[in-house]
């Protein structure tokens, strides 16, 4: 599996250090209660097809990027950079 | 039909031909007291328990693909009981002992080996670490000695004890661990279970979970509904998926492990071997295979296969390890999908939907647990209380904070296992 940076191109997936699903884009408010942050720490969709993840582009630019992919094929179908992209 | 010496000698000498099924092959009834979802070691060894421990009969195992399909035969066989947590600790103890006693139970060979398992380790720090966890094993009552580095050397003279990086400074050494033959274990449990009355339906593929009024009905299938007055989730890496019928979002995310297999070879590894600052085990099969297998490829996958980076970092920690192995040939590899929790343990509980039991977050552990999974979850299943040696294996531990078992020390948290 191959990665494609949104800065560097594309790259050998270990470059990558993986975050997990991107819930973090939608990170509850600190005083959104037990439940939501439960779902957000813990609890996961764990789709098997259409996913969109976490990848911090640890050996190249730093950058973190969401990747959309299928997790029954590993095939790529979408890379941009996290910051400036959520909600 | 039972297995004895007799028997085998009276076959062998009338060609073979009294051999019959090893189980039944029934269709799915309209109703059922319990249905099972999950035709794998864990499921078939609960409905083995269900109906051996607490006398029931009207149970039915669903299996999507065929008994011996998944992860039941898809893993690296082995088993042990070295486990340093409370809640870890008693559990895989109980499942060593069922694993004992597997054979005779079941009067099936599961080709159960305690060969030893040998953990090493590359520093002092490393070392008081294991004497601990051994201390923990013999608190526990199961067998563990620390060995010295000329200790591993009688044992394991080849492997390379002077490496640069991680020299060898001894070993934990579990006498009782060791492995068993996988596809045997489900048949065997299949066997068990369906003499006991319980109907195995394989191509049988869950598509939906019935409730009403917040208790659980029946199950809609591949072919056709099922009403059941209990149902129970065992479906390792696919738990995210079928809890998801039921509206349940759970604390897991399957990832992928690849093992590795090479040519028959003469004996020559006699034990099971773990490297874990390689990330790296191995043992050797009776039919003279080299098995093998190392780290996650640490991404959400549920392809069945992983990656070269992760088969490369293999090979690398075997040679580093065992340079003798070099020249073996690689016959086949393959990927399993598992069922991570956020802390590396398990889960065996009820569900806020009544008659509703899930076991799943077996991680990449499930195989040693077949037994005392089963054999816990059956009792959960027919009791509604949580067997003594899995009351810590709870669903809310990570909402509330309280339990986790993180074995490994990292974190309670999704990508850290």
């Amino acid at each position: 599996m191959r990665l494609t940076c949104p800065i560097c191109g594309e790259r050998d997936r270990r470059e990558f250090y993986y975050k997990g699903d991107a819930v973090a884009e939608h990170r509850p408010d600190p005083d959104a209660g037990e439940a939501a942050w439960d779902d957000y720490v813990h609890l996961r969709d764990n789709p098997a097809g259409v996913t969109r993840d976490l990848w911090y582009h640890e050996m190249g630019c730093n950058a973190w990027v969401v990747v959309t992919r299928n997790t029954l094929t590993h095939e790529v179908i979408e890379t941009r950079l996290a910051t400036g992209g959520g909600a | 039909m039972r297995f004895s010496g007799l028997r085998v000698l009276k076959e062998g000498l009338t060609g073979n031909k009294g051999w019959g099924p090893h189980w039944r092959d029934p269709e799915p009834k309209a109703e059922y007291d319990i249905v099972i979802i999950g035709g794998g070691g864990h499921g078939l060894s609960t409905a083995y328990y269900l109906a051996r421990e607490h006398g029931l009969k009207n149970i039915a195992v669903l299996e999507k693909g065929y008994i011996g399909g998944g992860n039941v035969g898809r893993n690296t066989t082995i088993v042990r009981a070295n486990y340093f947590l409370p809640g870890n600790s008693e559990f895989y103890s109980h499942s060593l002992k069922l694993w004992e006693g597997l054979e005779e139970d079941l009067n099936y060979n599961v080709m159960h080996s305690q060969r030893g398992l040998i953990n090493l380790f590359h520093s002092d720090g490393q070392r008081d670490a294991f004497a601990r966890r051994g201390n923990a094993m013999i608190n526990q009552g199961d067998d563990a000695i620390l060995l010295s580095r000329e200790g591993v050397r009688k044992h394991l003279p080849y492997l390379d004890f002077d490496n640069v990086r991680f020299p060898i400074y001894g070993g934990l050494y579990h006498p009782r661990g060791g492995t068993a033959r996988h596809d045997a274990v489900a048949w065997g449990y299949a066997r068990g279970a369906s003499d006991r009355g319980v109907d195995i339906i394989q191509n049988c593929e869950v598509t939906g979970i019935d409730r009403e009024g917040g208790r659980v009905t029946g199950v809609q299938t591949s072919r056709g509904g099922i009403r059941a007055k209990k149902v129970a989730i065992v479906v390792a890496g696919r738990s995210g998926q079928v809890a998801a019928m039921a509206g349940m979002r759970l604390p897991i995310e399957s990832h992928v492990l690849q093992a590795f297999v090479t040519e028959g070879l003469k004996p020559v590894i006699d034990h099971v071997i773990s490297f874990g600052m390689g990330h790296f085990y191995i043992s050797q099969s009776d039919k003279g295979g080299l098995v093998f297998g190392g780290d996650l490829d640490m991404y959400a996958s549920y392809a069945q296969r992983g990656n070269l980076p992760l088969v490369e970092h293999v090979m690398e920690a075997g040679m580093t390890l065992m340079p003798m192995i070099g020249k073996a040939r690689v016959l086949r590899s393959w990927g399993g999908i598992m069922d991570m929790t956020p802390d590396g343990s398990p889960i065996i509980d009820k569900t806020d939907i009544d008659g509703l039991y899930i076991d799943c977050g077996w991680c990449y552990g499930g195989f040693k647990a077949v037994p005392a999974s089963g054999n816990c979850f059956a009792h959960l299943v027919a009791t509604d209380r949580p067997h003594p040696a899995a009351e810590r294996f709870r669903l809310d531990r990570f909402r509330t904070g309280n339990g986790l078992m993180d074995e490994e020390g990292t974190g309670s948290q999704h990508n850290l296992h």
